[in-house]
């Protein structure tokens, strides 16, 4: 049944991308039918799992042997417990809510066909990658979503931004692919195996040296995959895909798998101290940068991406706390999921009304022009700023109260993003849906088809509901803690005094932006007299000017020098060599004159030097 | 002095003399003469050292059969074609003289740097074989019986070879006494071909006749002769223009 | 008299056939310089017989003479074919084999 899960979008994708035009018509629905009915199987586990005591809830299935080396054998299994299961529930079930939302929002797209068969190829290697049992099979999963993830942002491959995105995203990902790939090689060295069950056994005996290597080469994987500094560059770049995929991939699911991968390698990173504290620095940097960059776009996709950074950027920091945050990591991944997935379809509902604008500064008192995308945003914004009860709350201040039992630094950061993210979300919130209308001339703002509002509402009820329903029906804690392990944050600062400050921050940066956004007009043009950290934010921190002064400048300097080295030198070489014999030949073939006698005069000089020698040697 | 050394210094004197002056000589034909020369004196030193029978035979192959070969086919060649004395490869004159003066100093001084050369003679030897013709004979037919049958194998080879490279193929049938007749009689020339040499300066077969408005006709010329014969026809031309 | 002195000819006679064959170019005359070489080498030959008390050197000189002969018929008749097909008897002009 486990591998059910994979098979049935997988099969779509098959059938969609090798079915052809002849799909045309119906394609998307079967896409639908079987991101669907993966959920349902999903289901259908998590409630047979639910029946079965905490120590019999995880199940194992292998398929077939995929690599046998001599004693080194990977098996094709699948592994489906606690953790896993939750992911197949959000992958699945957000996964089938975009689906439905994208019959809407590509109905015009003439490649609509083509887009369903990459989402159902996405939903297969992400559930791949959350269901493998060993770290060869994640790196399978890993790739593949990858691949998806390139081919869904360049979906527009006619433009040549998209094409460009796309290519980003491929590269910036495989700086991190390589850390996955170093991490594995030293599993194999260090354990001989790449299995979760080997390496968590084997983990205990391992040297600390070897444990932190590892755990930093899978922090650089998580960094790619999840857009964590300093390999966060190309995710607002991604926001050019269609933004069902903004949602899907760039919000929900696959930037979350760098969080996953670290939870789930928690038996390495439980005993490197070294490890943990760099996905910490990480998370936190990070959450900082990604809510700095969110305050200053006008892009509403982009500035959902700076958030949605931000927001892993807390997971991953969460992560980084060991047993005390895998849980809330995982927590707050989950509802994260609902509510970004919920405010990007929301975004997507605010472009289809409005031509596909993205620039909030066009936009403007849209609530009373799309009502439905109005509440289910506005929900959505309730629960990422974190306002109880609604989900966000309930994660993010967990975090926040586990960071502050790390480190008061990490717990102000922590607190301080969240500050942040309450101005950068109330910003959006007013650009949007408040004030006065800023609408381009030909732009008729319009709700959008019931079958992309059902899917918002959904998630907007998983935005309210969410985080409650896992925290007080399904002990997310409890759930989860034979996976991870979970030990309560032993804390200076408690809860009770704490929320109330936290909630006071939140207040203090909505209420900040209220007036500023809110309260005042906007201009229809970005202002150009900003001060240096604005300028900073819209150019995304500088992300791309330093990859370029530290890459890729250098880079081209490297493979120009040695290109000038390769023709220059190793070609001048070898044409010189090729060109002196060349010429050396072309003068000593003037000896070959065609004049016997000429030959004859050699042939005397030879003799000459013959009987010289012959005289020299006897005398 | 001995006789040996009054012959052997006057004949190697004259062998040098024909030597050099086969090299030096403009034409073919003096060249071929002062080889002659050179080849007899050679000769009378054979018969100095004592060898009869390869002086005789040194005569009568080189003196008479090899030299006469050659003027035979200088006959074909052209007796008057002599060469130009510009010499066409670059420093050919130069390091050739070089090269011949180091070589033969070289071997000059070898040799005079060793001790005299025993003077055994063939006395004894010609006494044993009662005779020395008789002792070469006993040789050819022995010990070198296979060279000589080599050799004579060579001469076959060689007379063969000769008549291969020699013989040109007729293309065209033979024509026929009637053929000629009609070519003589319905051509543009009745009356026979011009002779060589006449009116010129020399009756030289490769001369051509001189017609009467002073230019040469090619016509009178034998065929092997014809087309070359610029030379020789400037040559009568400027001998009846005086 | 030293006997020496035969095979000093022998060298002189050998050295100026060897430069006739380089400096004349009438095949003819090149031919001839060619037997001088021969006609020297044989002197030596005779020579050293005599020096030896042997014949041996008499019939290497015999056999050299019966060599030259072939020689002079093969290379003449190569001249008149030569000359057959290019009107020239000169040394330098067949000079087609070359770069």
């Amino acid at each position: 049944m486990i591998a059910a899960l994979i098979g049935l979008p997988l099969a779509g994708a098959t059938a969609l991308l090798l079915g052809g035009r002849r799909t045309n018509a119906w394609g998307h629905f079967l896409a639908v039918a079987l991101s669907a009915s993966s959920f349902f199987v999903g289901l259908g586990l998590l409630i047979q799992m639910m029946g079965r005591p905490a120590e019999e809830r995880a199940v194992s299935q292998q398929l077939f042997q995929w690599i046998t080396v001599g004693t080194f054998q990977v098996p094709f299994g699948l592994h489906l417990d606690q953790l896993s299961i939750a992911f197949v529930m959000l992958i699945t079930g957000v996964g089938t809510l975009i689906h439905i939302y994208s019959i809407g929002y590509m109905a015009h797209d003439e490649n609509r066909r083509r887009f369903f068969a990459y989402l159902n190829l996405f939903v297969a290697a992400m559930l791949l990658l959350v269901l493998a049992d060993s770290y060869l099979l994640i790196y399978v999963g890993w790739e593949g979503v990858g691949l998806a993830s390139y081919l869904l942002i360049s979906f527009y491959q006619h433009k040549p931004s998209a094409a460009t995105a796309g290519k980003k995203a491929f590269i910036v990902n495989r700086v991190g692919d390589a850390g996955l790939a170093i991490a594995i090689m030293l599993m194999f060295t260090t354990f001989g195996t790449v299995t979760f069950t080997g390496v968590d056994a084997g983990a205990g005996q391992a040297s600390a040296q070897h444990l932190t290597w590892m755990g930093l080469a899978l922090l650089l994987a998580a960094c790619g995959k999840s857009a964590q500094f300093p390999l966060q560059s190309w995710l607002l770049d991604a926001m050019e895909g269609p933004t069902p995929v903004s949602a899907l991939i760039h919000a929900a699911t696959m930037v979350t798998a760098g969080v996953y991968l670290i939870v789930r390698a928690h038996a390495i990173f439980d005993l490197s101290e070294t490890a943990r504290t760099a996905v910490v620095a990480i998370g936190a940097i990070t959450l900082l940068l990604g809510a700095f960059i969110g305050t200053a776009k006008d892009d509403i996709k982009k500035g959902l991406a700076g958030s949605t950074m931000s927001q892993i950027g807390y997971m991953v920091l969460a992560a980084g706390l060991g047993p005390v945050g895998y849980v809330f990591a995982i927590f707050h991944l989950l509802t994260h999921g609902m509510f970004k997935a919920g405010l990007f379809l929301g975004a997507g509902s605010v472009m289809h009304g409005m031509h596909d604008d993205v620039n909030m500064r066009h936009y403007g008192a849209l609530r009373t022009m799309m009502k439905i995308t109005y509440v289910t945003f506005g929900l959505g914004f309730l629960a990422i700023i974190g306002i109880p009860p609604f989900a966000g709350f309930w994660s993010k201040d967990e975090i926040i109260h586990a960071a502050f039992g790390q480190n008061t630094f990490v717990g102000a950061a922590a607190l301080l993003g969240a500050g942040v993210t309450a101005f950068y979300m109330t910003r959006m919130m007013a650009m949007t849906f408040f004030g006065e209308a800023r609408w381009q001339d030909d732009v008729h703002p319009h709700e959008s088809p019931a079958v992309m509002t059902i899917p918002m509402m959904v998630l907007a009820f998983g935005s309210v509901f969410g985080g409650m329903a896992m925290l007080f029906l399904g002990d997310i804690e409890g759930w989860l803690e034979p996976v991870t392990g979970f030990a309560q944050p032993a804390n200076a600062i408690s809860n009770t005094i704490l929320i109330p400050i936290t909630l006071v921050t939140v207040l203090l940066g909505a209420g900040y932006a209220w007036l500023r956004y809110g309260r005042r007009p906007v201009p229809v043009t970005a202002p150009a007299q900003v001060s240096i950290l604005t300028r900073a934010a819209r150019a995304d921190a500088y992300g791309d000017a330093l990859n370029e002064a530290v890459f890729m400048r250098p880079g081209q300097y490297l493979t120009r020098s040695l290109t000038w080295f390769d023709t220059k030198g190793i070609d001048g070489a070898i044409g010189g060599l090729a060109a002196a014999i060349g010429g050396i030949s072309a003068r000593a073939r003037r000896l070959q004159n065609g004049y016997t006698r000429s030959y004859a005069l050699t042939m005397l000089g030879g003799a000459t030097l013959i009987a010289f020698v012959l005289l020299l040697v006897r005398l | 002095m001995s006789g040996e050394s009054i012959v052997f210094y006057t004949t190697a004197f004259f062998a040098i003399v024909g030597a050099l002056g086969m090299v030096v000589s403009r034409k073919a034909v003096h060249s071929a003469l002062w080889v002659a020369f050179a080849m007899i004196n050679i000769a009378v030193l054979y018969f100095s050292l004592g060898a009869p029978f390869l002086g005789t035979t040194q005569v009568i192959v080189y003196t008479g059969a090899v030299m006469m070969l050659f003027l035979f086919v200088l006959m074909i060649v052209g007796v008057d074609s002599s060469d130009s004395l510009l010499e066409t490869i670059k420093g050919q004159r130069i390091v050739g003289l070089l090269f011949a003066l180091a070589f033969g100093s070289m071997l000059i001084s070898a040799i005079t740097s060793n001790a005299p050369l025993p003077a055994v003679g063939f006395g004894k030897i010609n006494f044993d074989n009662g005779g020395q013709i008789n002792g070469l004979a006993s040789l050819v037919f022995s010990t070198y019986l296979l060279a000589f049958e080599v050799t004579s194998a060579l001469l076959i080879t060689a007379a063969l070879g000769a008549m291969v490279l020699a013989h040109t193929e007729r293309w065209t049938p033979r024509k026929t006494q009637d053929e000629l007749q009609r070519e003589r009689t319905l051509g543009s020339h009745i009356t026979p071909q011009p002779a060589p040499g006449v009116l010129a300066s020399n009756n030289s077969v490769d001369t051509p006749a001189l017609l009467p408005d002073g230019s040469t006709s090619e016509a009178s010329l034998p065929t092997p002769f014809k087309g070359q014969g610029a030379v020789t026809s400037n040559l009568a031309i400027d001998e009846v223009s005086k | 008299m030293n006997p020496n002195n035969y095979l000093v000819l022998a060298a002189i006679l050998f050295t100026i056939g060897a430069f006739g064959v380089l400096v004349r170019r009438n095949a003819i005359i090149v031919f001839m310089s060619v037997e001088m070489m021969l006609n020297a080498a044989n002197l030596a030959f005779v020579a050293g017989a005599r020096s030896t008390g042997t014949l041996d050197g008499l019939v290497a000189a015999f056999f050299v003479m019966v060599v030259a002969a072939a020689e002079v018929v093969v290379g003449l008749a190569i001249i008149v074919s030569i000359f057959r097909s290019r009107r020239s008897a000169s040394i330098d002009e067949p000079s087609l084999l070359k770069y």
